[in-house]
């Protein structure tokens, strides 16, 4: 294991942040941290990093307990949410900043920030400012710094949290293709749940500074834990007491076996997609069909539909109030 | 907070750039201590033992000797001509300090950087050099003939030129800051440009005013360089405080000399305390 | 125009007050062409003040800068309890007559008192010498860096620090690599401030050095006592020299000074 955290406990003053948090990172795997705002994402990677101390438990890397250590003897490469770029120094020596102090030799710092800086298409940058630079660069050039110093581990706060959409979407993928290419255990964290989904092999849901759960992304798609862990991670609609993902439903003109009956309140056309909005038992809820099987069908509100959940669909019952 | 060369107000407190984070949490605790340990002796040894002397040198011969000490002619009258004078200085300040402030800010002329960057002069002036360059002008070779050396015009004259940033930089930022779009739409509501000024502008500036002519006050207390020359030292007419306990140590008399240091030092921190409060009541609303 | 009106109040007030004495005096002082100021500043008592100025001052000035910088990290950085205490205290000095200052000291380190009987009879005389005039200057300067510091460290916030030790860079590492070229701008600004004051020290000064001719003898000291003696040349040559490195430092500070 990389890291394996163990019953962590945090408070700042009377708040509980991390409750009993345990969770283990294989070495070369790429892990989400996922969760709401506020849930103890930060801190749990900030305790790893030793920037913060847990008030209980341990924190070992690489087997080394690693716990009451500083953080620059840790040995991790650590990405801030707002990069914390030297703004005095250049790109260059941004990135050079941890092989300086470690007092590598001119020549081999030098070839291997070039080596960095073209890894993360930044060659070009190398003598400009931090502020000569756009958000995206400035989070690839934080996250060269970090990668220069060959951590065992990379811990990246949102990293992309403070880019727009279309950045967003980029580095997500060039971020997955990096990790390909050099193999760090890494640990991220992020509260968007496709981005974790799109990049992650593995998922660690944490609210309220618990873990939720724990699987790949897939798993926990597929096989949420809890009903906070299924809402947490894609779109759901509740049919017969039943939580359900509303592409998992069928929806049919005749009555059919073990179907509820719903009426049709509004048909939204999403492109692709289709958002029928239904009114079941009295309650609302919702169903996504291709447009395809929308246009068969030629629903409009009013009508009479039987729905269920269609065969293999993961459902969870929820508790009745 | 009061400076000899401006220094522009704090930062509002709390953490900038919006993080949750307030402190660094990895600091070892006992490289604090030792670090607050140094900076704590290094203020007692030069700062707070010296005062704390000061203030029981005052009263170790009983509270008769001090009260005796404080009231002989001579200090009693230097104590009240020093609060008198501070008193007028410091409201003409507000006034004019306002004033300067206003133009400063709202007003467009040529020349107005130079007089921008001339305001913190005061600040930057030796007092004993000011005090030289108010003589010069107004003592008996002045070429305006107007010779207030020796008067308490003159002492007046000087505390006037030692204060005068205090009100213009603390109400100038404020005067910066302040929403334009308030007064238009106060205008737009129908009232007059003396309403606006009165009933908008005046009472956002009030605050800042108010400690700009504390910190004036606190500074025209303490004074002593810039009214040496200028007062001539005349006991009973142009003496102030400062001048009198520095002719108490010159004739070796330290208690006198701290009995009236003491007076003073209360009268200052009265004022900052005030002042603190007046910041917190001006910060609260906003 | 109320415009016109307010205009002409500030501007002759200021006039009057300020530009007129500062200018009738460097015209005094020049009036008579560059020679008899340089020859007014070149006397040997005048070249011995402007050295005791020049050393008390660079003491005072490293004392407060190390003192300055280091207070400012603990006070932005550190948690510890008196805090705030600590953090009224530094502001003290702006609210103590200079006169005070010196009587302050002389009760403590003076021949007479405990502390400076002790330390004479070690063979360290502080009042009536340099000793003395450093700590009284290093007194009322005291606050100057810290506050030019403080607003800045916070502003800088812990990120590039912290980012810093996750490189591996100790605490001092990251202090001199990544703290100080952060703050150093407003640093300059703190020490020319602390040196325009340490420079132009008076009251101080005055009564911690007992005004020896020669000996402890300051520029502005230098400034009085020719004044007092009717050599007003040299009075004002030498107070025409303070005022332009008051004017240095002005424009100075208005070079460093934070934006807003
Ligand atoms: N230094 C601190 N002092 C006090 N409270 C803190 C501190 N750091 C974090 N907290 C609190 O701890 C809780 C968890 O914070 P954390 O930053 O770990 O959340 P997060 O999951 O990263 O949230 P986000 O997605 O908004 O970044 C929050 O309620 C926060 O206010
Ligand atoms: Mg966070």
């Amino acid at each position: 294991m990389a890291i394996e955290v163990r019953d962590v406990n945090k408070s700042f003053g009377t708040t509980p942040v991390l409750r009993d948090v345990s969770i283990d990172v294989e070495s070369g795997s790429l892990t989400a941290l996922l969760g709401p705002s506020g849930g103890g994402k930060s801190t749990l990677l900030r305790v790893i990093a030793g920037l913060e101390q847990p008030d209980t438990g341990t924190v070992r890397i690489s087997g080394v307990d690693a716990t009451r250590l500083a953080p620059q003897r840790r040995n991790v490469g650590f990405v801030f949410q707002h990069y914390a770029a030297f703004k005095h120094l250049t790109v260059f020596r941004n990135v050079a900043f941890g092989l300086e102090i470690r007092k590598r030799p001119k020549d081999e710092i030098r070839k291997r920030v070039m080596e960095l800086l073209e890894l993360v298409h930044l060659e070009q940058m190398a003598d400009r400012y931090p502020s000569q630079l756009s958000g995206g660069q400035r989070q690839r050039m934080a996250l060269a710094r970090a990668l220069a110093v060959e951590p065992e581990v990379l811990l990246l706060d949102e990293p992309f949290g403070a880019l727009d959409a279309q950045v967003r979407k980029e580095l997500r993928t060039w971020l997955r293709r990096l990790h390909d290419e050099v193999h760090v255990t890494t640990v991220f964290v992020t509260h968007d749940q496709e981005e974790a989904i799109e990049v992650a092999d593995t998922i660690v849901v944490l609210a309220d500074g618990e873990v939720e759960q724990v699987g790949s992304p897939a798993e926990v798609y597929d096989n949420p834990a809890n009903p906070f862990v299924m809402r947490f991670l894609g779109p759901v609609t509740e049919i017969g007491g039943s939580l359900v993902r509303p592409h998992d439903i069928e929806i049919s003109t005749e009555p059919v076996e073990g179907g509820t009956s719903a009426t049709v309140s509004r048909v939204v056309r999403l492109g692709f997609e289709v958002r029928v909005e239904l009114q079941v038992e009295g309650r609302d809820a919702w169903v996504q069909v291709t447009r395809g099987f929308a246009d068969q069908l030629a629903l409009t509100s009013g009508d009479v539909v039987s729905v269920r959940p269609a065969p293999g669909a993961r459902s969870l019952v929820l508790a009745t109030v | 907070m009061t400076t000899d060369v401006a220094v522009p107000p704090a930062l509002p407190p709390g953490p900038p750039g919006g993080g949750a984070r307030p402190r660094s949490r990895f600091s070892v605790p006992g490289g604090t201590a030792l670090g607050v340990g140094s900076a704590v002796l290094y203020l007692s040894l030069i700062v707070l033992i010296p005062l704390a002397v000061v203030a029981w040198r005052s009263v170790d011969q009983g509270p008769g000797y001090f009260w005796r000490a404080v009231t002989t002619p001579d200090a009693w009258s230097a104590l009240t001509l020093t609060v008198g004078a501070s008193i007028l200085v410091a409201l003409i300040n507000l006034v004019m300090g306002t004033i300067i402030a206003w133009v400063l800010v709202r007003d467009r002329f040529p020349g107005k950087a130079v007089v921008d960057t001339l305001i913190d002069l005061p600040f930057a002036l030796p007092t004993i050099v000011a005090g030289l360059v108010l003589l010069s002008l107004y003592g008996p070779e002045s070429p305006l003939g107007l010779n207030l050396a020796y008067s308490r015009a003159g002492v007046v004259l000087a505390l006037l030129f030692v204060t005068l940033p205090f009100v213009v930089r603390t109400v100038q930022p404020v005067l910066l800051e302040l929403d334009k779009e308030m007064e238009q739409a106060a205008a737009s509501l129908g009232a007059s440009p003396f309403q606006t000024f009165r009933r908008i502008i005046l009472p956002n500036l009030v605050p800042a005013m108010l400690s700009g002519t504390a910190l004036a006050f606190t500074r025209s207390i303490a004074e002593f360089g810039s009214t040496v020359l200028i007062s001539g030292n005349l006991p009973f007419k142009t003496q102030v405080a400062a001048v009198n306990i520095f002719s108490q140590i010159e004739g070796d008399n330290t208690t006198g000399a701290a009995a009236i240091s003491t007076v003073l030092l209360v009268v200052a921190l009265v004022a900052l305390v005030s002042l603190d409060l007046l910041q917190r009541w001006g910060s609260r609303r906003g | 125009m109320a415009k016109y009106g307010l205009r002409t109040i500030a501007v002759l007030y200021l006039f009057f007050l300020l530009v007129l004495p500062v200018g009738l005096i460097i015209w005094r002082t020049f009036g008579d062409g560059l020679g008899p100021f340089v020859e007014a500043l070149t006397s040997a008592s005048a070249v011995h003040a402007f050295q005791v100025t020049l050393t008390v001052a660079l003491w005072a000035v490293a004392a407060n800068t190390v003192f300055g910088v280091g207070t400012a990290v603990l006070l932005v950085r550190h948690r510890f309890p008196g805090k705030r205490l600590l953090n009224a205290l530094i502001d003290l000095p702006m609210a103590v007559s200079p006169v005070v200052v010196g009587l302050a000291l002389i009760l403590v380190y003076g021949r007479f008192a405990p502390v400076g009987g002790l330390l004479e009879s070690w063979g360290v005389q502080v009042i009536f010498s340099t000793p003395g005039m450093v700590l009284a200057t290093v007194f009322v300067a005291l606050p100057l860096v810290v506050r030019a510091v403080v607003p800045v460290l916070e502003e800088l916030g812990d990120d590039q620090e912290q980012a810093a030790h996750t490189l591996g860079a100790s605490r001092l590492q990251a202090f001199i690599r990544i703290t100080l070229p952060g703050i150093r701008w407003a640093l300059a600004y703190g020490v020319v401030l602390c040196l325009a004051r340490s420079l132009g020290e008076y009251g101080a000064v005055a009564v911690v050095s007992g005004r020896l001719v020669d000996q402890t003898q300051t520029l502005t000291l230098f400034v009085e006592e020719r004044f007092q003696n009717f050599d007003q040349p040299a009075a004002f040559a030498a107070a025409t020299a303070l005022a332009l490195i008051a004017v240095i430092t002005l424009l100075l500070t208005k070079l460093l000074r934070p934006k807003g």
